[in-house]
């Protein structure tokens, strides 16, 4: 039911991890299956140099969850803040339609992280 | 192929099951119902066959129906008994397979009552729960002989007693438990028993009910006189006479099949229950041989089959019918399970031709997974920082 695609991310997540002393940080839940993320970002400049996350959730979450923070990485925040989960689905080459709210979690994560951001600083 | 540990949704068709039913469909292709000889040959089939399926439960083979499944026989029980009465009360349990709750419910959309029992943390429902909801117009109880997601064999000899003494009938789905332990319809007191032929090395798209003699079941499917006038449609001898075959081997190998099983499903228990924040679902002692559902904390089972799978082996989470969809298990919160253990959970499922080669290969690749999975959990990464897991 995955593409090759997903299951690469899914068995090789990109960016998993946590970061000290995040720049902006975010904890969100799916309210559709109860799936759990942690985002954490390190911005320089007005840019998102380094982002990490943990992932509680199936293998489209955590496939969702690496290739988005790929996505993310050396983006400038309004940039980052414009990613939805319609870009996330179409780079992971599609997800199944059941799946397709696993996605919209990583979104949610990205916004609230860089909100948590702007609050923290000012912008 | 792989490594396959799903037997509980299907298995193989044994080779010398699919030899028997090949003939059926070649050179004794005959109608069963046809007065020629070539229908004398396939009625014969069909007779064996019946006696095959009726030793495996201790019933009189005049006892067995034939069905197209394990679903239409849990169908055509229920509504049998339902329809035949007019009115009146059903009492079930909350863990039946879909077959036995999408019926009562059905039943209850056309005016009858039902009672579905809780089970306990093994997820076995209590005998003096059915004794205390029994009423004066209950016409039927239906509670499985065995769990298809826990394995958990339930107290079945003991509802039967209850239901006796009460003169109320008791149907009991055995799809996943039949040739796998011994069952006689006699000292269980079952009236009405579904089977599934592809649960034990059969072909698909076969079952049986059990009809006790006497037993008044409405006709469910109507046509010519087929199966007593009881169940139109013409006989699927090759089907019947895979199931007659698979019967007879499942008698014959049940004790050796079940040691092999059960020797592998604690060899591969015992190391999976090592690993942090797993447990057990289900009975520990009363339990299907080949059974194992386990839940780990912080993960998903969805994301541990799909890891399993890309390394070739075949596990599942809850049933068949109702993977893909990311609700947890039913049977697992009703047994107590908290959201996030019920969706933790897998069921691995074991056969007679498993080795103990697969299941160590089985248990290192798993054992992997898990502790990757939970490496990126932020579930288990809180509990491990607090130093509260187990």
């Amino acid at each position: 039911m995955y593409n090759e695609k997903v299951l690469e991310h899914f068995k090789n997540p990109h960016n998993v991890g946590t970061i000290e002393d995040p720049d902006g940080f975010a904890e969100v839940g799916s309210s559709e299956c109860g799936d759990t993320m942690k985002m954490y970002l390190r911005v320089k400049n007005g840019r998102i140099e380094d982002v990490r996350y943990q992932t509680y959730g199936c293998c489209a979450a955590i496939a969702s969850s690496s290739i988005a923070t790929d996505m993310v990485k050396g983006k400038t925040i309004d940039e980052a803040d414009a990613i939805t989960k319609a870009d996330i689905v179409e780079a992971l080459g599609g997800l199944p339609e059941k799946k397709i709210h696993c996605s919209l979690m990583v979104e949610d994560a990205i916004h609230a992280a860089i909100a948590d951001y702007r609050s923290k600083h000012n912008k | 192929m792989g490594i396959y540990l799903d037997h509980a949704a299907t298995t193989y068709t044994d080779k010398a099951v699919f030899e028997a039913m090949r003939p059926y469909f070649e050179e004794f292709f005959g109608n069963p119902s046809s007065q020629h000889g070539f229908g004398r040959a396939a009625e014969k089939a069909v007779m064996k066959a019946r006696g095959q399926v009726a030793a495996l439960i201790g019933a009189d083979s005049s006892d067995i129906y034939f069905t197209a499944g394990g679903t239409e026989s849990d169908n055509w029980a229920i509504k049998g008994v339902a329809e035949a009465a007019g009115s009146g009360h059903i009492i079930t349990s909350a863990v039946e397979h879909h077959a036995v709750l999408e019926t009562c419910k059905y039943l209850e959309s056309r005016g009858f009552d039902v009672t579905y029992l809780p089970v306990d943390g093994k997820g076995r429902v209590n005998p003096d729960d059915v004794r205390k909801a029994i009423r004066g117009d209950t016409i039927l109880i239906s509670i499985m002989t065995a769990n298809n997601e826990t394995g958990t064999i339930m107290p079945v000899r003991e509802i039967g007693k209850i239901a006796r003494e009460h003169d109320i009938l008791f149907h009991t789905d055995a799809v996943q438990a039949a040739g796998h332990i011994p069952l006689r319809v006699d000292e269980l007191d079952v009236d009405l028993m579904s089977l599934s032929a592809h649960k034990f090395y059969g072909p698909k798209g076969v079952g049986a009910l059990y009809v006790r003699g006497g037993i008044t079941l409405s006709k469910f499917i109507h046509g010519g006189g087929h199966e007593k006038d009881k169940r139109a449609g013409t006989l699927n001898t090759p089907g019947i006479v895979g199931m007659g075959a698979a019967a007879e081997i499942a008698l014959r190998d049940m004790d050796k099949n079940a040691a092999h099983e059960q020797a592998l499903v604690k060899r591969l228990s015992d190391a999976l229950l090592q690993l942090p924040e797993s447990r057990l679902n289900g009975d520990p002692d009363n339990r299907l041989p080949g059974h194992l559902n386990i839940s780990f904390g912080g993960i998903e089972g969805e994301a541990l089959l799909t890891y399993l799978d890309m390394e070739g082996i075949a596990i599942s989470t809850g049933s068949a019918c109702s993977s893909g969809s990311s609700k947890p298990s039913y049977v697992l919160l009703a047994m107590g399970l908290s959201i996030e253990e019920a969706r933790g959970a897998v069921r691995i499922t074991l056969g007679r031709e498993n080795t103990e080669e697969q299941i160590d290969e089985v248990i290192e690749k798993t054992t992997a997974s898990v502790k990757r999975l939970q490496e990126f959990s932020p579930l288990f990464a809180q509990r491990r920082d607090k130093g509260s897991y187990v």
